[in-house]
């Protein structure tokens, strides 16, 4: 079981949280003024990363936040989390 | 007591407590601290069972949960006879009761033995090559033959009466395995002051060291190995925040430092304290780990080394020095390295004549060898054992003597009641590798060791590579004050025997011809035959020719023989082991009990239940219930011995003649609150909702982002800044973690608060004609006037004397009132409601007639007529989009072409020709009769039931372009023929919609 450092609780397990698919796809501001193809793509199309994977997760049986992790998707481990908004960090890519 | 094979003095058993125990029957008796395996080779028994596929006499091989073939039934009752547990760690107790498995009729006289003289037949991957043909064999003739000669024991016939812990637990600092290693790593650790918790799979703690002689040979700082470990034992004891567990075993590795750890709590107790639990299943999580698993001994592979007498060398140590059981009385030891010596001299000392010690290395040299040669013990360099002799027990061994130049020389019989073999350690790496580390091959010890670790953890000693004591006590040290962060300080003093911790790998050379049997892996009967032949046939990955062949698939995970197998399949392809590679250590490392798994989430306590505050009135009228998620659910309430469709026909009549009450408290609920709360509404729901006034309702239909339905309710609006939202039933916790989901990442600039509301309202509905007369007497302050209180409003008020959100909805097509009060007021008010209503004709209904009223209305239930693909307007909801709304969450996606394609499937009625026929649902729906298969599916049946009111049977269907078929006629294929349909409007009932306003 993963042990997810909630940025508001701290370290918590796994079952507290839901997993919430890739972070940092933003809905589109005006939807209506988007393309098919693009629009398709924001609905879909996901990196499905192995390695770095940047993803949502919530407490939600703890504080029920959303947050973003960094996690790679090879070890499971996670390099950071943050919360909503703030930009991805730049750790473990090749400089 | 004299037991034949019990030494004069010495071990770790307490020779004044007798125990009394049967094996297949036959009583014995042991000695308190033997295990079932140390007091059958005390009485001389070495035959324990028949193996899984050649059913060939087997008998103990190790000392540990390493054990391959001493696998017995252990019977208390009925419910407690366990099967498949290792001899050698069953605890012995008065009145133990053990069987053998795997034989028919009996263990000495077995009949599958046939399979052995068949063996030609049964080749390696015999069951991908023989049950291939004719496929209906396999029901009546292959699988109950299989099953019955596959066994490995028989589960027991009743429940499972015991009970099982569960214990979650956090430390700084877990140690795994409590041998030399181990203790020395937990005692580094200690000193930290913080959490540590030292785990062993055996009785006590000692690993290793419990092997060594009482007196005489290895001491460390200066005293023998029995005592240091007390003197271990009594330090970690100083320490208040360190935990010793024992019967422990930790059987795996899981993500982020997290280790599952079965503690067995009872088994070896003769009479279990009532109630005790059984075993406890601890999960715990630690900041660091040590590693100190040590390693187990590999056979040699040579033919006949499976006979019952042929025993690990360093088992037989055990054997003698920790339980005083003798293997025999004049032994041969066959060995590739040098630890054997080591039993061979306590066996000497004992006074076991040792017929020979067949050493297959041509030149080697060191202490423990030295010590042989200096006690007179006959040693035979370049010498292969080639097979042994015997039937049930094996009398004799077979000896090849290879000259300098590689040739053989002449063979020879050694008489013999028991063979000691030895090719060396093979280190435990099973705990590491489920823990993602990277094992990396060792060129000199001849084995894979830890590498790269995944996780904050450490191997230390034997599991690590290192077989010197001083070492592997340096190697504790050193990873016990590497977990705490300080350098390591403590120094041994270490006087032991040196051994070379160099084996042999794969297959002897021998001249028996290619029939003879040498077992790689003993409990799946897999030799090297079995093996090369996988290679000839093609196999080449380890991983392909490990499931073709079997090997190190059985329930010990191929503990002894998995480089053996890895060896001689690398020889056989000509390759060096480590481009073979190694197969996935899988958990458990030992099998692990449903029981403890399962933990108390059995029965009742499977899975939470959640009832209603009216739960106990509708037990109590009899009701009949199904569940709904977690919810119990009311389904009817039949009476006087009425079936369902009688009941729901009963309940049907009432609602529209007088009225019904129904609880409809499981409807998600969720507050919606906040100066942005329309707005949000807004952007969330297909629906307007800027002008829906204070003390109004409004259906709301929520789709996802890719347009299709996800959920539906009523939703009021309580003042201007709140909303009281339903949801499904089972979608109330979805759709608020959707709308955290938006609230909180893509708008976290609306001024919102969201929270469930669910638990907090019991849900009162009253349907039907008379609705009103019967809340007319119960309300206070409250005008229920069709003027006052309209179709689709809510007010608040008092409802027999409790304060109310009172909603005028329907789910019925009738006059409707949904009584919100607080929960724990629900049953009280439901009460006032029954009796009030009881002059009225009102009559208690369930889910399936609340099913069938909206169905007769053409109302949907999301999830029964949608599926995940149903826009709004699939199923007759495009009326609810708020078409001027800039956007909403799916409005995007409603606008792609394909959302408006007039042949998508939409929601119509269909009347069955037979008003007596009632459809299936799913069933599909096709235009034409009689068509063959595949058949053109335009739609599918949604809902189908009897309508009691239309006297007639009524379906709902999703059928391509449905709304331009009015009038069609369909069929609806079934087993008993085409069922013809004529679509209708999907409204049965008043479909001018005049009910719900009367
Ligand atoms: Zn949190």
């Amino acid at each position: 079981m993963l042990l997810i450092a909630c940025p508001y609780c701290g370290p918590r397990p796994e079952l507290e949280f839901s997993h919430g698919g890739e972070a940092h796809i933003a809905r589109p501001e005006a939807p209506a003024d988007v393309g098919a193809d693009d629009w398709g793509a924001y609905l879909y199309l996901r990196a499905n990363a192995r390695g770095l994977h940047a993803e949502r997760w919530r407490h939600t049986h703890g504080c029920a936040r959303f947050f973003n992790a960094l996690r790679d998707t090879t070890t499971d481990k996670f390099l950071a989390t943050y919360e909503c908004g703030q930009p991805r960090p730049h750790l473990g890519e090749p400089s | 007591m004299s037991t034949r094979y019990r030494s004069a003095s010495g071990g770790r058993i307490d020779r004044g407590r007798p125990v009394r125990f049967t094996f297949d029957g036959r009583p014995y008796i042991g000695c308190a601290g033997d295990t079932l395996a140390s007091a059958l080779i005390a009485n001389g028994v070495w035959l324990t069972g028949r193996s899984f596929k050649y059913h060939r006499p087997r008998g103990v091989l190790s000392a540990g949960s390493d054990e391959p073939n001493a696998l017995v039934a252990v019977r208390r009752d009925e419910a407690r006879c366990t099967p498949n547990l290792r001899a050698t760690q069953v605890e012995l107790y008065d009145g133990l009761a053990a069987v053998s498995q795997n034989r028919y009729p009996s263990l000495a006289f077995d009949l599958g033995v046939a399979n052995n003289l068949m063996a030609r037949f049964i080749p390696a991957g015999f069951y991908y090559k023989t049950f291939m043909w004719p496929a209906k064999a396999w029901d009546r003739l292959y699988e109950p033959a299989i099953r019955r000669a596959a066994g490995l024991g028989d589960a027991p016939t009743a429940a499972d009466p015991d009970h099982y812990a569960n214990r979650f637990a956090h430390c700084e600092v877990l140690v795994i395995g409590a041998g030399p290693a181990g203790l020395a790593a937990a005692m580094a650790a200690a000193k930290g002051g913080e959490r540590v918790i030292l785990v062993d799979e055996q009785v006590e703690v000692g690993g290793s060291l419990l092997d060594e002689p009482a007196d005489g040979g290895t001491t460390i700082d200066e005293i023998s190995a029995r005592d240091w470990i007390s003197q271990s034992l009594a330090r970690l004891a100083a320490y208040p925040r360190v935990t010793v567990i024992t019967r422990a075993t930790a059987f795996g590795y899981f993500a982020h430092n997290m280790i599952g750890v079965i503690e067995r709590l009872t088994d070896h107790l003769a009479a279990p304290p009532a109630g005790a639990p059984r075993e406890r299943l601890w999960q715990i999580r630690a900041r660091d780990v040590v590693l100190a698993t040590g390693a187990i001994e590999r056979p040699l592979v040579f033919p006949d080394n499976d006979r019952p007498g042929v025993v690990l060398a360093g088992a037989a140590r055990t054997y003698l020095n920790r339980y005083g059981a003798l293997p025999g009385k004049r032994v041969v030891v066959a060995t590739g390295c040098d630890s054997a010596y080591a039993a061979a001299l306590d066996l000497h000392h004992a006074g076991v004549k040792i017929a020979a010690i067949a050493d297959v290395r041509r030149v080697p040299a060191g202490p423990l060898i030295e010590a042989a040669r200096r006690a007179g013990l006959p040693i035979r360099f370049g010498c292969m054992i080639t097979g042994t002799t015997g039937r049930l027990r094996v009398t004799g061994a077979r000896f090849l003597v290879i000259t300098e130049d590689g040739r053989a020389g002449l063979g020879e019989t050694v008489a013999c009641d028991a063979v000691l073999m030895s090719g060396g350690y093979t280190p435990s790496v099973h705990l590491f590798s489920q823990s993602r580390g990277k094992l990396a091959w060792d060129p000199d010890l001849q084995t894979y060791l830890p590498g790269v670790s995944a996780e904050n953890e450490r191997s230390a000693g034997a599991c690590a590579g290192r077989f010197d004591l001083a070492g592997v006590l340096r190697d504790g040290e050193a990873a016990g004050s590497a977990s705490i962060g300080v350098e390591p300080s403590r120094t041994f003093s270490v006087h032991a025997m040196a051994a070379n911790p160099r084996g042999v790998l794969g297959a002897l050379t021998h001249d028996r011809g290619p029939r003879a049997k040498a077992f790689v892996d003993w409990q799946n009967d897999v030799t090297t035959n079995d093996l090369k032949l996988a290679v000839r046939e093609g196999f080449q990955s380890i991983e392909h020719v490990k499931r073709y062949t079997t090997t190190g698939m059985a329930t010990d995970q191929g503990k002894t023989s998995n480089l053996n197998a890895l060896a001689v399949v690398a020889s056989a392809l000509g390759r060096p082991i480590p481009q073979v590679g190694l197969t996935t250590f899988r958990m458990p490392y030992t099998p692990v009990t449903f029981g403890v798994l399962a933990g108390l989430a059995r029965g009742d306590l499977f899975e939470p239940v959640r009832t209603t505050p009216i739960h106990g009135w509708a037990v109590a009228h009899g009701a009949v219930f199904e569940d709904v998620g977690q919810w119990k659910r009311a389904r009817y309430f039949p009476r006087g011995g009425e079936d369902m469709d009688a009941a729901v026909r009963r309940e049907c009549l009432a609602v529209r003649a007088a009225a019904g009450i129904f609880d409809a408290t499981t409807l998600g609920k969720i507050e919606v609150v906040g100066p942005d709360a329309a707005e949000f509404m807004n952007r969330m729901y297909i629906n307007a909702w800027t002008k829906l006034g204070v003390g109004q309702c409004r259906y709301g239909v929520l789709c996802r982002d890719d347009g299709f339905v996800m959920d539906d309710g009523v939703v009021g609006r309580i003042a201007a800044d709140r909303f009281h939202v339903t949801t499904t039933t089972g979608g109330a916790a979805r759709v608020l973690s959707m709308m955290e989901d938006y609230l909180q990442t893509e708008w976290p600039d609306l001024d919102v608060w969201l929270t469930s509301t669910t638990e907090q309202w019991a849900v009162i509905a009253v349907q039907g004609p008379k609705a009103r007369e019967i809340l007319a007497g119960l309300v206070d302050g409250v005008d229920l006037s069709r003027e006052a209180l309209p179709h689709m409003s809510l007010t608040h008020g008092v409802v027999a004397g409790v304060p109310a959100r009172l909603f005028r909805v329907s789910f019925t097509g009738e006059l409707g009132f949904e009584i919100n009060v607080p929960a724990d007021r629900g049953a009280q008010v439901w009460e006032a409601v029954w009796a009030a209503g009881q002059a009225h004709g009102l009559t208690a209904y369930g889910t399936e007639t609340m099913h069938v009223l909206r169905a007769e209305k053409g109302f949907i239930i999301v999830g029964q007529e949608t599926d995940g693909t149903a826009t709004p307007d699939d199923v007759g909801l495009g009326w609810a989009i708020g078409k001027t709304k800039r956007d909403f969450v799916g409005k995007r996606s409603l606008a792609r072409p394909a959302m408006s394609d007039p042949a998508r499937k939409q929601l119509v009625g269909l009347a069955t020709v037979d008003p007596a026929r009632i459809l299936e649902e799913g069933a599909q729906i096709v235009a034409e009769p009689g068509g063959t298969t595949p058949l053109t599916v335009i739609g599918h049946v949604t809902s189908a039931y009897f309508s009691a009111n239309w006297d007639r049977s009524i379906a709902l269907a999703m059928v391509s372009g449905g709304r331009a078929r009015m009038g069609e006629t369909l069929y609806s294929p079934s087993s008993t023929g085409d069922v013809p349909v004529q679509v209708v409007s999907p409204v049965f009932y008043d479909q001018a919609g005049e009910g719900v306003h009367g």
